[in-house]
């Protein structure tokens, strides 16, 4: 096997040199009958070419000829090569957490970087070193806020990423934890009287999604000032952080948290991608996750060590902040060499080329007849279209036409099922907007006046 | 301490009085991080009107983002933010990297973790487009190599445990934990009552307990045995009607397999309870022996361990659980099925599910990059592999057990503990020989577990470490051990050779400085 570097003649040495006669002693402590008799049923081995061929032609099975209008918590961004050079040093991938600060001030010193980063962009004070990903950083700043308040009940907004809504369930349900979710309104934002009716003296935290799932941008300010009145937390997920280019961060705020996939992390299918979280300073002993601190060495020169550890699993146990250990440090890696290439005006006017290509969209799609955007609230790369009737047929039809033009919001919202979610990012080119907009026009041709456009 | 004696490790100094420990280690030879490079934080090195990207000429019509957005929402830039330019920032990674050791660099042989060669062609499969590139709500009909992908690995997965079904949702392995920790209290609350505890030996890694907690248990420990092992007469004191399951790592935390794991899992089903086994240390079990035989009801893997996907200084990882056949009903949603036709579909309908644990279907690059790790073995390779983790792990033991003391003196499996109890009576303690074993060009092994080991060094060199590298390693370990006999201070402030010395972590924690910020 090839990747094995020891010979037969040294495995042989070595089994003498442990006293043993045979390979099978070592496995003495195995009980016999637990021992597998026989061999797995399992492909391979398989030579290069061959594992080449056999993942060739599944990444053929792909819809990599199709134009995506695809968001919904994981966003088609364009990586610079320079991130995949730069994550290819086996000093960075073959790497593990760095406990041996010494041997590890390259990952150490990225990730006091990408903290900074995440602080710059989201306004807050202290970010962490990454979570697994968006839904469980949106669930772990529920804890926090649970274990920061001692309450008991969370108000969740249904624009909150409904897979989010999923995981949050699935983390609280035994800790006695009620959580209420509220409606948006005709803006698309969330509905106020709702939140503000929901709202109890036991909340923890107010959850809210910005830009949320339909692509609306949230007025932080007001829903801030509504929690805060009962003392609870308001927590606001990012799952698009390209928008904190020109959109303001939501300095209101307690925690804000969420997914940064779209910082240089291939969409690849669901994962891995990069869970975030960012707060205040006085909140830092509850913070989840781990945290990269600067200090000094022996001889007075600037380092950075893990901090902060009496937070976690491997110090506290049962009583940590959270469970987790391996986070998604190459992820964060790949955040921070892709912001840093961008830079302060990369970022700003990347997030403004999306923003004029949703906006474009938006209007090529709302010249057909029938189709509009029915949310007035202002968004930034993803937005609501309405369309005649239910969603499906049009998807099939632009899918002929290799499109896949959104996502149908009936799989989560029945009373939206003639609503599709559509996201245009940088990658999608005029001539392909057009492209859809016509295969629309031609589907629907012939149809009803319909509502005006808006927004 | 002079200065050439503090440096003598570094390979062809001359070093002041020669001593045993010196010749070693000028014999030793040595893989080591780049000590001369400086380089400040990427905020430092800006400087106003850079960029390291250039966009696309715009081909729809500009829009003014304050008016679209309002005054209230719009940003005119982001402050503090770095301006470099694209070779700035490939300078600047690279020679942070060269701060870093890795797998590639040398010896890692940091216990729990198997830091194993992470091949090549995984990161290039995983990359393709197509792979790299579908979303994750492609219509499946668009996307049957992904899902064939991840319906593949499950299977592969479910044959190397001998479980029934496998989720590969779980981003990590305490992830994992906490999926089968839920996924046993359904089904003990599907029988009528999901119980108050769940008992975890006190060899437990951390995430043990932690995961626990979240899944609403009360975590009892449970002390081992004189052979580091559970005690089953301890066991069975502890395994009330209120014990939902046992978490167990088997091998265990000391590289021992639990040999009476079916009498184990025999009386916790007894009881009522399920088994869990915390499935890290599988390197020392595939093609050799099946969870699935043990009696096991549900465990984790770590791909990021077992299956040769890198660990990327700390991340991303995957943490598939595998159940038996009356724990599948309760998985997390989605699951992958196969239909008559031969095509693949995501499966919601499972009434029974205990949710999603996260959002999409896992980190499916890491399962890529296993399922080609998998595929380039075959079963043999697999077979080999095992063999080679626990032919080391045994010959580092027998070679290093007179000058380390061994606390539970049997053979090993995939990793031998030794307890730093002799060199601490010189005042010396495993963290301080993990520094010194810095400057002899290894990364060091595990210092913070298992608890039962006072001072405990635990050390996995994995099938990736050649004899030769083991001698090397070895060695070192004998000469820090030769060191601490004649002059401790000198231990005490290893590391020598690297670029910063040790630092002050308490300081970094009184006074938590966790951002740069412009002077
Ligand atoms: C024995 C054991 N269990 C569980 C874990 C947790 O796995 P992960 O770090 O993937 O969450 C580890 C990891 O380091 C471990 O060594």
């Amino acid at each position: 096997m090839r990747y094995l570097p020891n010979s037969p003649a040294e495995r042989a040495a070595m089994l003498e040199a442990t006293g043993h006669q045979a390979i099978e002693e070592l496995f003495a402590q195995i009980p016999e009958e637990l021992r597998l008799r026989g061999r797995l049923n399992l492909p391979g081995p398989l030579s290069e070419p061959e594992i080449l061929a056999f993942f060739r032609q599944a990444a053929s099975e792909s819809s990599r000829e199709y134009v995506s209008l695809l968001g919904a918590g994981a966003y088609a961004h364009y990586r610079p090569v320079s991130i995949d050079a730069l994550l290819s040093r086996g000093e960075f991938f073959t790497a593990y957490t760095p406990y041996q600060a010494e041997i590890a001030q390259g990952t150490l010193q990225a990730m006091f970087e990408f903290q900074t980063l995440m602080t710059q962009l989201t306004g807050q004070e202290v970010a962490n070193a990454s979570l697994y990903d968006g839904s469980t950083a949106a669930t772990e700043a529920v804890l926090m806020a649970l274990r920061i308040t001692r309450r008991e009940r969370v108000v969740v907004a249904r624009t909150l990423h409904p897979e989010y809504r999923e995981v949050l369930r699935t983390y609280v349900r035994h800790q006695g934890v009620e959580v209420k979710e509220i409606g948006y309104a005709a803006s698309g934002r969330v509905n106020l009287d709702q939140l503000q009716a929901a709202l109890e003296r036991e909340t923890a935290a107010v959850v809210i999604q910005s830009p949320n799932f339909f692509g609306t941008l949230e007025d932080a300010a007001p829903i801030a000032e509504i929690a805060h009145r009962s003392n609870s937390l308001l927590i606001v997920a990012i799952t698009e952080p390209l928008s904190l280019g020109i959109v303001r961060p939501p300095a209101e705020a307690d925690i804000v948290c969420g997914e940064a996939q779209s910082f240089g992390v291939p969409v690849a299918f669901g994962g891995p991608y990069l869970g975030f979280l960012a707060t205040r300073e006085k909140f830092l002993r509850q913070m989840p996750g781990r945290l990269v601190g600067q200090t000094r060495d022996s001889k007075g020169r600037r380092g950075f060590v893990l901090t902060l550890a009496t937070r976690e699993q491997h110090i506290r146990r049962e009583k940590a902040t959270s469970n987790i250990c391996t986070n998604q440090s190459l992820c964060a890696l790949a955040a921070t060499i892709y912001l840093s290439l961008l830079g302060k005006r990369g970022l700003k006017a990347l997030a403004e080329h999306n923003l004029a290509k949703a906006h474009y969209a938006a209007q090529q799609l709302c010249t057909v007849p029938g189709m509009a955007t029915p949310f007035g609230a202002p968004y930034f790369n993803e937005f609501v279209v309405q369309v005649p009737a239910e969603g499906e047929e049009l998807l099939a039809a632009l899918r002929a036409e290799k499109v896949i033009g959104g996502l149908n919001l009936r799989k989560f919202y029945p009373e939206l099922a003639n609503h599709l979610l559509v996201c245009v990012t940088e990658t999608v080119s005029k001539a392909a907007i057009d492209r859809t907009a016509e295969v629309c026009r031609r589907y629907y041709s012939g149809g009803l006046p319909f509502p005006a456009c808006r927004g | 301490m002079d200065d050439r004696r503090r440096h003598s490790a570094l390979p062809g100094e001359p070093g002041q009085a020669p001593s045993v420990a010196k010749d070693m280690e000028n014999r030793i030879r040595q893989a080591r991080p780049h000590v001369t490079r400086n380089e400040d934080l990427i905020f430092e090195v800006s400087s106003p009107g850079k960029s390291g990207v250039e966009l696309p000429p715009l081909d729809v019509p500009t829009v003014c983002a304050e008016e679209l957005l309002g005054k209230g929402l719009h940003r005119a830039d982001v402050e503090g933010f770095p301006e470099v330019s694209e070779l700035e920032v490939i300078r600047h990674f690279t020679r942070l990297s060269t701060w870093n050791y890795g797998v590639d660099t040398g010896l890692y042989p940091l216990g729990s973790c198997t830091m194993k060669y992470n091949p090549r062609i995984n990161e290039v499969v995983a990359s393709l487009e197509g792979l790299a590139t579908d979303h994750p709500y492609t219509p499946e009909s668009l996307t049957q190599g992904c899902l064939r992908i991840l319906h593949e690995a499950a299977r592969c997965l479910a044959e190397i445990t001998g479980m029934d079904a496998v989720s590969l949702q779980p981003a990590a392995g305490a992830q994992g934990e906490l999926t089968g920790i839920l996924l046993i209290r359904a089904c003990l609350a599907d029988r009528g009552n999901p119980r108050k505890h769940i008992l975890v030996p006190d060899s437990a890694h951390g995430t043990n307990p932690a995961s626990a907690t979240i899944s609403g248990y009360e975590v009892r420990n449970i002390k081992s045995n004189a052979r580091g092992c559970v005690d089953l007469a301890e066991l069975d004191r502890a395994l009330t009607e209120d014990v939902a399951g046992l978490m167990l790592t088997n091998p265990n935390t000391l590289g021992i397999f639990e040999t009476q794991i079916r009498e184990i899992s025999s009386l916790v089903h007894a009881r009522g309870g399920l088994v869990y086994m915390d499935g890290a240390n599988m390197n020392a079990l595939v093609g050799v022996a099946r969870p699935a035989d043990f009696g096991v009801d549900v465990l984790h893997l770590n791909l990021h361990k077992t299956f040769s996907t890198p660990h990327g200084g700390g991340g991303p990882g995957s943490g598939p659980v595998a159940v038996k056949r009356g724990l599948e009903p309760y998985l997390p949603v989605p699951t992958i099925e196969q239909s008559t036709d031969g095509s693949y579909r995501l499966d919601y309908d499972r009434p029974k599910s205990i949710g999603r644990v996260r959002a999409f279907y896992g980190n499916f690059g890491v399962v890529v990059r296993a399922l080609a790790y998998i595929l380039a073995n075959g079963p043999e390779g697999l077979r080999q592999t095992t063999e080679d983790a626990v032919l080391n792990a045994n010959y580092v033991m027998s070679r290093l057990q007179d000058v380390y003391e061994l606390p539970y003196d049997q053979a090993c499996m995939h990793e031998c503990v030794f307890s730093d109890r002799r060199q601490a009576a010189r005042g010396v303690r495993t963290m301080d020989i993990a520094k010194r074993l810095i400057d002899y060009g290894f990364h060091p092994y595990t210092t913070a577990f298992p608890l039962i080991v006072s001072g405990a060094l635990m050390i996995e060199p994995t099938e990736s470490a050649s004899q030769a590298e083991l001698d090397n390693f070895i060695e070192a370990m004998r000469s820090i051990a030769a060191e601490i006999e004649e002059d401790p201070p000198f231990v005490l402030k290893a590391p020598h050779t690297t670029r910063i010395s040790r630092l002050d972590e308490a300081t970094a924690a009184r006074k938590p400085l966790l951002r740069w910020k412009p002077e």
